[in-house]
């Protein structure tokens, strides 16, 4: 392909680059440093970093990301390992895959049933004689319903870096006396390690901005990210102290990426060796 | 690596495939109940149905919702399988780099930062919000989903497998159709299967840049489910599966059929 | 190769397919075409019955789209690309967007039940002789609670609120102006203080509030409280009629301190193109016989005095949603606030949303 083409070729990505990716980050960048009144300034990196309410509310949202990734982690290991090693695998994983296909919002809405006073789960307790809970409106129902509906996320990068191991180095270290842990701890785990990262990367971030969940099942109590950044678009109209929100939160990220980077970086380079 | 799962792999695989249904099961069950609450089953009834059915909004909305997800996952899937080939015949590191990380500002940054930026977006451009700014937006955040199931495939290939087919004579755009293709196929269509999910599962972005009246299904539940339960919800709910379902049927039969293809290929490579 | 240009030839068949069949969805339900009307108003704020009978009278097709606060409907019709024929703004929403010319200002010359409205509520210091707004509900702001749970009439306080036996019992409404509202007043100042001390205050208090409170949504409340889900919230009167309806254990309290009293009204925003169908519409909403019906649905207060005399007796003398005048003296009205004070009660009532 000569270089004409494959401009021609390229354009729609390249476009797509432009407008969808650095364009509007561009303009949230911009209009952070406006007020509402539509003037210069810099008071909303003031308020957010002297303010302790913004901070503090930042850790929680990344705390409350941080549970729901690691309880989902935790679930979704074991399950795509087991999954795995299924005979029609490829059938399970769809079915993982079939409840992310019902819509987030309708999950939701199953669970405000599930969870209300006079729910499933309510029943379940009392037909144990474990009496009657208020479930709605708690931080364990939000992290648990978040991890719901994350899990899937989870479990398909792990269980596509499971089937990508190759067979004859289980068999390698089978042959060469290895217990079936030593195995899995020596020689599965670190294969699937991108699995794993791609998986946190995948299932965390979109945690810190579940604001219809922290609405719907949080009840509002739990304001996240997500929630600030919302409630500052759509409601207050204080596009300037959301977009320094949506800041912070881009910078955050990139640091995040160039560290996991750097490391893919370094293991290539032990690998080429 | 096919070996059979322990006992308690199988336990733990039934118990997490419970709970992983049980809230749809849950949802569907009461679109049949004769109630107005999801508590207390009441007796059998198809009303919601009906309901659902008479309600041409939530038919349009429905059709709007599909009609979104497939469009913009088929554009995606296009504009993102050729991002992947832009990233992978990079020349220099710094600039492959560089792509890749550009490429991932969609994908790690949280759904109301894309909905906010994208808002800002289209109001300093005067885009009228609706149909065609939503698909747009699903479009954008389906791209680096799709690339990023592309481009190991891309990756895996290898060199030579191009060099032995240049040293044969192939033209490039033979070696395109005949060999990079079908090779990156399953990856291609991974690509297309993610970008639907991410549509269909998608409120945040698609909450910040509706209007004029044009609405998906995960906005008009929030709106909805805001107002208090509603079985036409769990109807509609049990519809959605069944069409998931479908789509699901599909996509095996898809990859099945292309495995298959691929080990008769595979069988006739070993037997030459 | 081949196989993937059939599969994306099919697939662009079946968007085709999907997109005509939408669009002719579109067209029965008449979200097309010139005969409508594009009503964004609240959630569940009008009997749907009337919409039918509207369209059935007028052959106009009334599209309805929601809103759950004032500011969320600001921020749309400022923002644009909308195409809203009328919207619902409370008192100082109307100000706010008069101020920022989001209104047409209403042709009298085409309404012809304005007489229907009470003196009360017309020629408010929000709209100054009604020439951008027709009243449309009034109510209050108030304390609902079970009397499963809570002991009948021992509510009448808004400091109640703070006692530590309702520990994470409370739902409450969210909207910024209401909660900064109600602890002002709990504190004797005005709910339209621009007094950054006063506003501080109200919101170290509310602070001490969060305990208490379970949840800050708006729709739900009804469904929750209906349910028993929680035995206390703050909500306003017709939402609290509405839930009494279905739990006849709900009782709706105004505090005796005072509270807030408001008026939503219907006004024009400057988006409208159908003008026929908005004066139809407006007319057929002040004819006392559907302001009536509407009423009984709604569960506010009308501000259409003829209209009130065809409700039923029990509702005429309910005194929790048409109280006494001693009590609406005490009622406070919201005032429209200059931009940084707004910022300043928004900013303050989510750094309490925050605080939890």
């Amino acid at each position: 392909m000569n270089k004409g083409t494959k401009a021609i070729f390229m354009t729609p990505y390249i476009l797509w680059l432009g407008l969808f990716v650095i364009a509007p980050v561009g303009l949230i960048f911009y209009y952070s440093f406006f007020n509402v009144q539509g003037q210069f300034t810099l008071d909303n990196y003031r308020n957010f970093f002297a303010s302790g309410t913004y901070l503090a509310m930042t850790a929680n949202s990344v705390l409350y990301a941080f549970l729901i990734t690691l309880i989902a982690l935790l679930i979704s290991y074991p399950m795509a390992y087991y999954i795995s090693k299924l005979k029609h695998r490829d059938l399970w994983i769809l079915l993982v895959i079939l409840p992310t296909w019902i819509n987030l919002l309708l999950k939701a809405y199953a669970f405000i049933g599930l969870l209300s006073r006079d729910g499933l789960v309510n029943n379940l307790s009392q037909f144990f004689g474990l009496g009657v809970h208020h479930m709605l409106f708690t931080n364990a129902s939000f992290i648990l319903v978040a991890a719901y509906i994350q899990i899937p996320f989870m479990i398909l990068p792990i269980y596509n870096s499971l089937v990508d191991i190759n067979g004859s180095f289980i068999r390698a270290s089978h042959d060469l006396g290895a217990t079936t842990y030593q195995t899995f701890t020596k020689i599965i785990l670190p294969l699937t390690k991108p699995g794993i990262q791609s998986g946190v990367q995948i299932v965390f971030i979109p945690s810190l901005s579940l604001f219809m969940l922290s609405r719907l099942i949080g009840g509002n109590k739990i304001i996240t990210l997500g929630t600030a950044v919302e409630e500052h678009f759509l409601t207050t109209m204080n596009w300037g102290m959301g977009s320094t929100i949506g800041v912070v939160l881009i910078i955050s990220m990139v640091i995040v990426m160039l560290l996991t980077n750097t490391k893919k970086k370094k293991r290539g380079q032990l690998n080429a060796k | 690596m096919q070996s059979k799962a322990s006992k308690f792999g199988k336990f733990y695989l039934i118990f997490i495939f419970l709970l992983l249904y049980i809230p749809i099961a849950y949802l569907i069950i009461y679109s049949f109940s004769k109630g107005t609450t999801m508590a207390n089953f009441h007796g059998f009834t198809l009303k919601h149905y009906q309901d659902l059915f008479a309600d041409k909004r939530m038919l349009a909305i429905f059709l709007n919702t599909i009609l979104i997800a497939l469009l913009s996952s088929l554009i995606s899937t296009i504009i993102g399988t050729i991002g992947a080939f832009a990233v992978h015949n990079a020349r220099k590191r710094h600039t492959k780099q560089t792509l890749l990380s550009l490429n991932s500002i969609l994908l790690v940054s949280p759904d109301v930062i894309i909905g906010a930026s994208f808002l800002i977006f289209f109001t300093s451009l005067s885009v009228p919000l609706g149909f065609w700014s939503v698909l747009l937006s699903h479009i954008a955040f389906e791209i680096p989903i799709v690339l990023l199931m592309v481009l190991p495939r891309l990756n895996e290939m290898s060199p030579s497998l191009i060099n032995a087919a240049l040293d044969l004579g192939a033209t490039p755009s033979q070696i395109l159709s005949q060999i990079i293709i079908p090779y990156i196929q399953p990856g291609i269509i991974a690509g297309f299967f993610m970008a639907i999910t991410y549509s269909l599962d998608d409120f945040a972005v698609t909450f910040f840049v509706t209007g004029n009246g044009f609405t998906t299904l995960s906005v008009e539940i929030y709106s909805r489910a805001r107002q208090g339960i509603d079985l036409e919800i769990n109807a509609l709910s049990g519809i959605m599966f069944i069409f998931s379902l479908i789509l699901v049927l599909v996509y095996y039969f898809i990859e099945s059929h292309n495995v298959s293809k691929g080990r008769k290929k595979n069988r006739l490579e070993a037997v030459e | 190769m081949k196989r993937l240009l059939i599969a994306i030839t099919s697939l662009l068949i079946i968007c085709a397919g999907l997109a005509f069949g939408s669009n002719e969805l579109q067209k029965t339900t008449g979200d097309t075409g010139s005969k409508v009307l594009n009503l964004y108003n609240w959630g569940d704020y009008i009997d749907p019955s009337l919409i039918t009978k509207f369209q059935k009278e007028t052959g106009y097709h009334v599209n309805v789209e929601t809103f759950d606060s004032n500011e969320a409907m600001y921020t749309k019709i400022k923002q644009g690309g909308t195409n809203y024929d009328l919207t619902v703004p409370s008192d100082y929403m109307v100000q706010k967007m008069k101020q920022d010319k989001l209104l047409i200002p209403l042709d009298k010359s085409q309404l012809t039940g304005i007489s229907n409205y009470g003196q009360d509520y017309m020629n408010k210091t929000f709209d100054p002789g009604n020439k951008y707004s027709l009243p449309y509900f009034w109510g209050t702001l108030g304390i609902i609670y079970n009397d499963k749970y809570i002991k009948k009439g021992s509510i009448a306080h808004w400091n109640q609120l703070w006692d530590k036996k309702y520990k994470n019992r409370i739902m409450l409404i969210d909207s910024a102006r209401d909660i900064m509202g109600l602890s002002l007043i709990s504190m004797g100042k005005s709910v339209n203080t621009t007094n950054t001390a006063d506003l501080k205050a109200a919101k170290r208090k509310l602070d001490k509030l969060a305990p208490n409170v379970k949840a800050v949504v708006a729709d739900e409340i009804k469904m929750y409280m209906a349910e028993g889900e929680a035995p206390l919230a703050v909500d306003w009167s017709g939402e609290a009629a509405e839930m009494m309806s279905q739990n006849s254990h709900l009782h709706y309290v105004v505090p005796t301190e005072g509270s807030n009293m408001w008026f939503d009204n219907l006004v024009i925003p400057k988006t409208a193109k159908h003008f026929t169908a908005i004066y139809k519409f407006l007319n057929f909403m002040s004819e006392p016989e559907n302001a009536a019906k509407n009423a009984e649905y709604i569960g506010y207060s009308t501000p259409n005095t003829k209209a009130f005399k065809l409700l039923p007796k029990q509702i005429q003398t309910d005194k929790q949603f048409y109280p006494d005048q001693q009590v609406i003296d005490r009622l406070q009205v919201y005032k429209n606030l200059s931009q940084q004070k707004v910022e300043q009660y928004n900013d303050l009532y989510l750094e309490f949303k925050m605080k939890h």
